[in-house]
């Protein structure tokens, strides 16, 4: 089947006259297939945005290919913007217009008329939450409404593949909950999504496949379950009868435990570490433990790990 | 059912005609306060005091670069602030993202520029007819003069917008080469009148050739033949369409 995008060697230089100020994709090569959702994870300045505006048409490749749905972005821009949707980082719509007025001339872009739109945006507008406001103008909506708008207009023409650019910066844990959800229904049924996003849970909760890009390169590709795998590192919070006095700490320095709070632990546990040992240290300073917890590998651990990895060899290099 | 080329050109225009009602205290009033001025000062004050030009009054002679005028800097001024505003809000992202060609793009830009030139153009007009009767010798040319010249400009006013990195680089045009090449482009005289040396350097003015070709589709006289009038603008606006479709290609200004 042909994969939603394809991109192959994709650079792009930013200049300054002739001098190149920025080379912020250096040569990424990604594939993602029909139906998938996938992150794309990175520092910021990693390179995630340049390649999401040269896949919606905003931004310019110095070299590479770019093919979305079958359709080269040199060959055929338009039919390729077709297909896409894009919720960028930033608002990008008049305050001054209408709710209504933003998402259903979106749609007219597209060459769909008000007539023809008008019940699909009524139908997305009040799954985002904001039917009730359709006749406000843009400036009197709140941040998260904001962002919820350029869902809604993203989704006006019902493109195939949805690219969001950090789209939960900035909102909040209620609010981020809820696109989550309605993200997911969106990709449950159908639709392609490339998230950029800084917050790992969202991709942990949300994506299937995870590409961690850094300085314009893409460091590690996988699902989120391979990912995880390459850490080899296991953390377990500690529940103990105890309190965990500066005096018990002092006891334990040395031991991969931190605490966590009064009668919390957490211990790590490296390559081909066992948790025996801990048992035995914190038997011999008094400490019963009544509960171990397990919080697995975190894909933030990941991800602070391959880009610290990846940093230490450029530095060497 | 609509061609969606259509309905994203026409979804452009319904756009530019709100807003330049909406804003109509910026948009429409000013070129008629300040063309009504012109009229009471130049046409009425001073005009009266001088001989008739051609058979007709100081205050008839004026009226069609007047109205002239108004066109180049309603149709500059609507393009070259919807774009670069568009620009500087980033909302230029929401027509780039879609599928619409450059082309389709360009001319829903060009016609807002050339409905605010029409409308501004036209208030004029009905102004004008309260301090002087006017007559119309050739409609045709009149209108096409009208459209071409509001294109021109109109499209100037995208280069200009693509060009501009902050909201001085969208006045530099208008003032220092607009207002000078307006004023000196036969406006409020005939180059006839003038000395043969600052004739000769009159005929390098492109405006001078739209301001005469307008007069002519009111009055019947021109300083320049129809034939120059028409292959100087054709050409200026064709070199100017060129460009813009070339600035498009390219996303010069305009992508990242």
């Amino acid at each position: 089947m042909t994969p939603a995008i394809e991109i192959e060697g994709l650079k792009k230089k930013y200049w300054k006259g002739k001098v190149v100020t920025t080379e912020a994709l250096k040569g990424v090569s990604l594939s993602i297939p029909k139906g998938e959702f996938f992150a794309l994870l990175g520092p910021n300045g990693a390179g995630k945005t340049s390649l999401i505006s040269i896949l919606a048409g905003l931004g310019t490749k110095t070299e590479g290919t770019v093919v979305v749905n079958g359709v080269s972005i040199d060959k055929d821009p338009d039919t390729a913007k077709s297909f896409i949707g894009l919720v960028p980082q930033e608002f990008n719509f008049s305050i001054f217009e209408k709710v209504l007025d933003i998402v259903i001339d979106q749609a007219g872009y597209y060459g769909i008329t008000k007539a023809e739109a008008m019940p699909y945006a009524k139908e997305i507008l009040t799954a985002l939450g904001l039917w009730e406001k359709r006749n406000d103008q843009a400036q009197t909506l709140s941040g998260g409404m904001k962002r919820r708008l350029m869902i809604a207009r993203a989704l006006i023409h019902k493109p195939e593949i949805l690219l969001l650019d950090e789209p939960t910066a900035g909102v909040d844990v209620e609010l981020r909950r809820s696109m989550w959800e309605f993200l997911k229904d969106l990709n449950e049924k159908g639709t392609t999504i490339l998230l950029t996003t800084h917050y790992l849970e969202e991709a942990e909760q949300l994506c299937r496949r995870v590409a961690i890009i850094n300085h314009g390169e893409i460091i590690e590709e996988g699902s989120v379950k391979e990912l995880l795998g390459k850490l080899h590192i296991t953390t377990v919070l500690l529940d103990t009868v105890e309190s965990l006095t500066e005096a018990i700490m002092q006891l334990l320095r040395g031991e991969p435990l931190v605490r966590e709070d009064e009668n919390t632990l957490k211990l790590t546990l490296g390559p081909g570490g066992t948790m025996n040992e801990a048992f035995r240290k914190l038997s011999s300073v008094g400490v019963h433990v009544t509960n171990v917890r397990s919080m697995g590998s975190r894909l933030e651990e990941v991800f602070i790990q391959l880009i610290e990895k990846k940093d230490a060899k450029d530095a060497t290099a | 059912m609509k061609s969606p080329t259509f309905v994203g050109y026409k979804t452009m225009v319904r756009k530019e005609l709100v807003r330049i009602f909406r804003i109509w205290s910026q948009t429409l009033l000013p070129p008629v306060i300040t063309m009504s001025l012109y009229f009471v000062v130049f046409g009425g004050f001073i005009g009266s005091q001088l001989a008739p030009i051609a058979g007709y009054s100081y205050m008839q002679y004026i009226v069609p670069g007047l109205v002239m005028m108004t066109i180049i800097t309603s149709s500059y001024m609507n393009t070259v602030s919807t774009f670069y505003f568009a620009k500087w809000q980033h909302t230029i992202d929401e027509i780039l993202v879609s599928p619409m060609p450059s082309w389709v793009v360009i001319a829903g830009y060009v016609t807002g520029g050339v409905l605010r030139a029409f409308l501004t153009g036209f208030l004029v007009v009905i102004v004008s007819l309260l301090f002087t009767h006017l007559v119309i010798s050739n409609i045709f040319i009149l209108f096409a003069a009208a459209f071409l010249t509001s294109i021109l400009f109109a499209l100037a006013g995208i280069v200009n917008a693509i060009y501009a990195k902050s909201f001085d680089a969208i006045s530099i045009v208008p003032n220092f080469v607009l207002t000078p090449l307006t004023y000196l482009g036969g406006v409020f005289y005939s180059i006839s009148l003038l000395p043969p040396l600052f004739r000769h350097i009159s005929l390098a003015n492109p405006i001078l050739y739209m301001v005469n070709a307008f007069r002519y589709g009111f009055l019947g006289v021109s300083d320049v033949s129809m034939v120059h009038c028409f292959a100087v603008m054709g050409g200026f606006t064709l070199v100017m369409l060129i460009w813009v479709l070339v600035l498009f290609k390219k996303g010069a200004g305009l992508k990242k």
